[in-house]
């Protein structure tokens, strides 16, 4: 005889088994309308493979599991899909879920199904897979997908099957009756289970000893096999996962955990009949046995019914005489629910279908306070203390509760049914237990939007640091800039060290070279503009013989201005050649390092790098002789320019001009550093401008070691001397009617106002100075005289002029003088172009860029001046 | 020095006090040191004690400062959110009176709600994701916005800033999975077991 072992507590509840064994297990009509909810198991709900308006065959799939614990849904009998909708679920709450309806057409066919004679011999992925298709869940109340629980992990051997035949719950005797009718198929089913289960050392099946016809069948029925029928004392809740394992193996499931975990699995004998059926027939769970019983009914008997098939239906074939029953309760009368609506249906977990009267059981008094008598502690079937948790639940201090190890309560409602004051205990263990399940899922909400919030926060702490921080280095790189700049004013008012110079040079090589563009690519580069704007022309050409209209006119600006830009291009392509070789003769004379002589930015270089090692009055030297080169070119351009009358005379004479002040300034310096060295040697060029500019050396060294006076003197002279050859240019002009005689004048009239200026200087240094009276004379002999009006001449006179001058001013003077020169030629430049735009001139453009230039350049000589 | 001590008594006992103290302090002082806690564990505790919806209604940016706010002196009855359950629970945890819910910072609301956004009108303009504290919003600039309704918190903050009018503040629909039972109502303590029990002047024609 196999050892059995008690439980703690647990009462003898009034059995009510009798009721329902009276009648043989019978069948009922099928209904009309059978209802599927798609969640009838623990798990994720099914989905629906089937739509409105598809028939169904009995035993079609019409949902199927979704995710690994959960179950398909099969059809218990043919016929029409008419809705997948939300309806009231079989479920304490009442609520509404959603189902597949279907209208049944009555003729009841049935899908083909897959036998298997020799189902032992597939592997066992093949069986599990067979019984998770055929929708096997537990039959005792829980509805665990089977499937799930025969696959336990790995490191857990399963040592004991235990088939639950216990029943425990009054009136329910479905499991009773299928042990006395079926009690072969249990035995299969078990070693079904069994060889799913790798063979355990042990196979019980428990069952209790108020069956005692059950209990002789099956143990009939187990007669040469390894499986033991165990029968033990009824004792509410034996039936209990945990307190039939206790009952039959003497150990404990641990608190929270699996009986996998101590290594046993327990199954509802249900089950392992329904496992059967879909491994050896193919059958899927598509009906069980429930008891339909209560004395609101005339027939109490357990029933094999369709699932989906509506409790109405089922109340309907059983008398049900509704004036009777108290109440409906799906399950038994200690852990069933009660039901607000009749239209629920039957589903897989549906053991019994209770209609008592309010005789049979009357509703619960009124609860009283509690009076500490210690009979539910002394029930309870887990050792737990249910008074503590009542007030503890009350309370709702849960993590009192907590420590009350609440979640092993199994609810099984054995402290309610003894309490003297028929406090409702498990009602209040139920709220507890589902506010600390919701709890806990908020805290855990709780705590992920915390770690988002601290991470967001982190996030734009670390984005605005960043950016802070660039904040930081951008101004620490203008202090620093703005700092260096300072060093540089404080330094640059001696003029120009040696430093800074090497510096201006340095900066010149590094943008030289980072504008290095080898001649061919320049060329080749024009070349391209070239044939682009004649693209561009003939083109527009073409749209303008197409075009009528307004489009023509316009069209014909539009070519207008491509052809000009096209001539543009292609002088410039013109003029690229010769300008190189020009500079190449000058950097082969002063770099011979220079490599490329076909390179203008590396002769540059070279002679930056010349500059840069030389001594500095050689420096200064060489750097006469090249401005003096530079000028002698200009002022050939200068020449053509003004022959031609071409727009650019403008242009040119600024960049004399300003060669003419570099000149002086470096001339000045060579005088300052070397006073009794004698000017810079003499470039051998043949022309009269460089003639002229060793006058002007020349001067310029003189004018270094004479007084201001005498040197203001010198120049009153010289001046008078260009004074009239000036005027005599102009005469000359204005008797050929020549284009330059506004030119001539300007020139002139700038003269005279120098000369003035001159003559002032003098007469502030020394008043008698017998200069001061010829100015009439001068002026007078100017209009009378007319020489040969050489323009290019003049203005070179000029320019000489005015950098003799300027060699001979302060820097302030000098931009001063700058000054107002630029803003003369600003007026100039503005009344030009006021004319330009007045006649519509094609140059307009190169006007405004010009006054543009002039502008800035004016604002750059103000600040300097400010700056000085 | 033991027999001047002896003879001493009063000097005696403060010679004992006075090395007494300095072997005590030097304990405390290494306790200080060796066990020092780091922060204030205060507000960690009260800071899982709100809901963090980081909602702002308290007027603080978040539940921690918040909490530090508290940790603080401030009061307790600020997070609409946590309602009297929240305030509950922090008088519990201050041992203070649990006072009600301050109206001034909002009214606890019985559903929990969760924004959603009508994503035919939303224009993109991401206005709505820079207020979400939890980062719950989704989407780019002129592309459409969606909440992840799981991370939402229900805090309100984005339905200001939304130049469209976009988003609604749902009730989080409740299903089978977060169904739960009622609690029972409370013993009433008078309550009809026997006629006795009845109150004359209650039901005076039962009588």
């Amino acid at each position: 005889m196999t050892k059995i072992w008690s439980i703690p507590g647990g009462i003898h509840p009034e059995e009510n088994k009798s009721q329902s064994l009276q009648l043989p297990l019978g069948e009922i009509s099928l209904p009309d309308e059978l209802i599927f909810p798609l969640s009838q198991h623990i798990g994720a709900p099914a989905k629906p493979v089937v739509a409105v308006g598809d028939r169904v065959l009995g035993g079609q799939k019409i949902a199927e599991a979704k995710g690994m614990i959960s179950a398909p849904v099969h059809a218990s009998t043919s016929g029409t899909v008419t809705a997948i909708e939300d309806r009231t679920l079989p479920h304490p709450s009442g609520l509404s879920g959603p189902c597949i309806v279907i209208a049944a057409d009555g003729k009841d066919e049935f899908a083909d199904f897959e036998t298997c004679e020799d189902y032992l011999s597939l592997d066992r992925d093949t069986l599990v897979q067979k019984i998770r298709n055929a929708g096997i869940t537990g039959m005792g109340g829980a509805g665990f997908p089977t499937a799930v629980k025969l696959s336990p992990r790995a490191n857990q051997p399963i040592d004991t099957l235990i088939l639950n035949g216990t029943e425990c719950e009054p009136y329910i005797t479905a499991d009773d009756i299928l042990m006395q009718t079926r009690p072969e198929d249990i035995i299969r089913g078990t070693q079904l289970l069994a060889h799913l289960l790798g063979n355990p050392e042990r196979v019980v099946i428990g069952i209790e000893d108020n069956k005692p016809k059950a209990i002789a069948a099956v143990t009939q029925a187990a007669q040469g096999t390894n499986i033991e029928v165990v029968s033990f004392p009824t004792k509410y809740p034996s039936g209990g996962e945990k307190q039939l394992i206790q009952i039959l193996t003497g150990k404990e499931v641990p608190s929270g955990g699996l009986p996998s975990d101590i290594g046993i699995v327990l199954q509802n004998v249900g089950t392992a009949v329904a496992a059967y059926e879909a491994v050896r027939f193919g059958k899927p769970l598509i009906e069980r046995i429930t008891t339909v019983v209560g004395q609101a009914l005339e027939t109490q008997r357990n029933i094999l019914v369709r699932l989906g098939t509506p409790i109405h239906h089922v109340l309907a074939e059983h008398g049900f005489v509704e004036k009777k029953a108290m109440r409906l309760i799906v399950g038994g009368p200690m852990m069933g629910y009660a039901l607000e609506q009749d239209d629920v249906p039957v589903v897989k977990t549906t053991n019994c279908i209770l209609a008592p009267t309010k005789k049979e059981l009357p509703p619960p008094p009124p609860a009283q306070a509690c009076i500490r008598c210690g009979m539910c502690a002394e029930a309870c079937p887990a050792s737990l203390l249910p008074q503590q948790m009542y007030w503890y639940a009350a309370a709702e201090e849960y993590d009192r509760l907590e420590a009350q190890n609440i979640k092993d309560c199994i609810e099984c409602g054995a402290c309610s049914f003894v309490c003297p004051s028929n406090i409702p205990l498990v009602q209040y263990y139920r709220a507890a237990k589902g506010t600390m399940r919701q709890m806990a899922i908020d805290k855990e909400k709780s705590d992920r939007s915390r770690k988002r919030f601290e991470f967001r926060q982190e996030r734009i702490a670390k984005a605005e640091a960043e950016k802070e921080a660039k904040r930081l280095a951008r101004k620490k790189a203008a202090e620093l800039a703005k700092q260096k700049q300072e060093a540089e004013k404080a330094a640059g008012v001696k003029p120009a060290s040696h430093a800074d110079k090497v510096d201006i040079v340095a900066t010149a090589m590094a943008s030289a070279k980072a504008k290095q563009a080898t001649p061919e690519e320049q060329k080749s580069k024009l070349q391209r503009a070239v044939t682009s704007a004649e693209g561009r022309l003939e083109k527009l050409q073409q749209r303008h013989a197409e075009a009528e209209g307004d489009m023509k006119d316009r069209l014909a600006a539009q070519i207008k201005q491509a052809e000009l830009k096209l001539q543009e291009t292609q002088n410039k392509l013109a003029d690229f050649k010769p300008v190189p070789t020009e500079i190449v003769a000058e950097a082969t004379d002063r770099a011979p390092a220079a490599t490329d002589p076909n390179d203008p930015v590396a002769a540059a270089i070279a002679r930056a790098q010349a500059k840069m090692t030389m001594a500095p009055d050689e420096k200064l030297k060489a750097n006469i002789e090249s401005l003096n080169g530079r000028l002698a070119k200009a002022e050939e351009k200068l020449a053509t320019a003004q022959a031609e009358n071409s727009d650019k005379v403008e242009a040119l004479q600024t960049g004399v001009d300003k060669l003419k002040e570099k000149i002086a300034t470096a001339e000045k310096e060579l005088a300052e550093l070397a006073p009794s060295a004698p000017a810079a040697p003499a470039p051998e060029e043949q022309d009269a401008a460089a003639a002229a500019i060793e006058r002007a050396k020349a001067k310029a060294a003189q004018q270094a070691s004479m007084s201001p006076e005498d040197k203001l003197r010198d120049q009153l002279n010289s001046m008078a001397g260009r004074l009239e050859k000036a005027q005599a240019k102009l005469e000359k002009a204005k008797a050929d009617n020549a284009d330059t005689v506004d030119a001539l004048q300007l020139g002139l009239d700038k003269m005279l106002s120098k000369r003035d200026k001159l003559r002032d200087e003098l007469r502030a240094i020394n008043p008698k100075a017998p200069e001061l009276d010829d100015q009439p004379t001068a002026s007078s002999k100017a209009e009378e005289t007319p020489e040969q009006p050489d323009a290019a001449t003049a203005a070179i006179e000029k320019a000489k002029a005015k950098a003799e001058a300027l060699a001979n001013m302060s820097p302030e003077d000098k931009l001063r003088d700058q000054i107002a020169s630029l803003e003369t030629r600003l007026e100039k430049a503005r009344q030009r172009l006021a004319k330009a735009e007045a006649e519509d001139d094609p140059n307009l453009d190169a006007f405004k860029t010009g006054v543009e230039k002039t502008e800035a350049k004016l604002e750059q000589a103000k600040q300097e001046l400010s700056n000085a | 020095m033991y027999e001047y001590l002896l003879t001493h008594p009063f000097l005696a006992a403060l010679a004992a006090l006075v090395a007494l103290s300095l072997v005590f302090g030097a304990v405390l002082g290494y306790a200080a040191v060796q066990f020092k806690v780091e922060g204030d564990p205060i507000v960690d505790q009260l800071d899982e004690l709100l809901p963090q919806t980081q909602c702002g209604q308290c007027s603080y940016p978040g539940c921690r400062p918040y909490a530090e706010a508290i940790a603080n002196g401030d009061a307790i009855n600020k997070c609409p959110p946590g309602g009297q359950a929240t305030i509950n629970a922090i008088a519990d945890l201050l041992d203070v009176e649990a006072p009600t819910l301050d109206e001034e910072h909002g009214e606890e609301s019985e559903v929990k709600t969760v924004a959603y956004i009508r994503e035919d009108e939303c224009i993109g303009c991401t206005k709505c994701i820079q207020a979400c504290p939890m980062d719950a919003i989704l989407g780019a600039a002129k592309q459409m916005h969606t909440v992840i309704a799981d991370e939402c918190t229900g805090c309100d903050l984005c339905v200001e800033p939304c130049p469209v009018d976009c988003i609604d503040m749902l009730p989080v629909e409740s299903g089978l999975s977060d169904w739960k039972w009622n609690k029972p109502p409370a013993v009433v303590e008078n309550i009809q077991i026997i006629a006795t029990d009845k109150h004359p002047d209650k039901d005076g024609a039962a009588a």
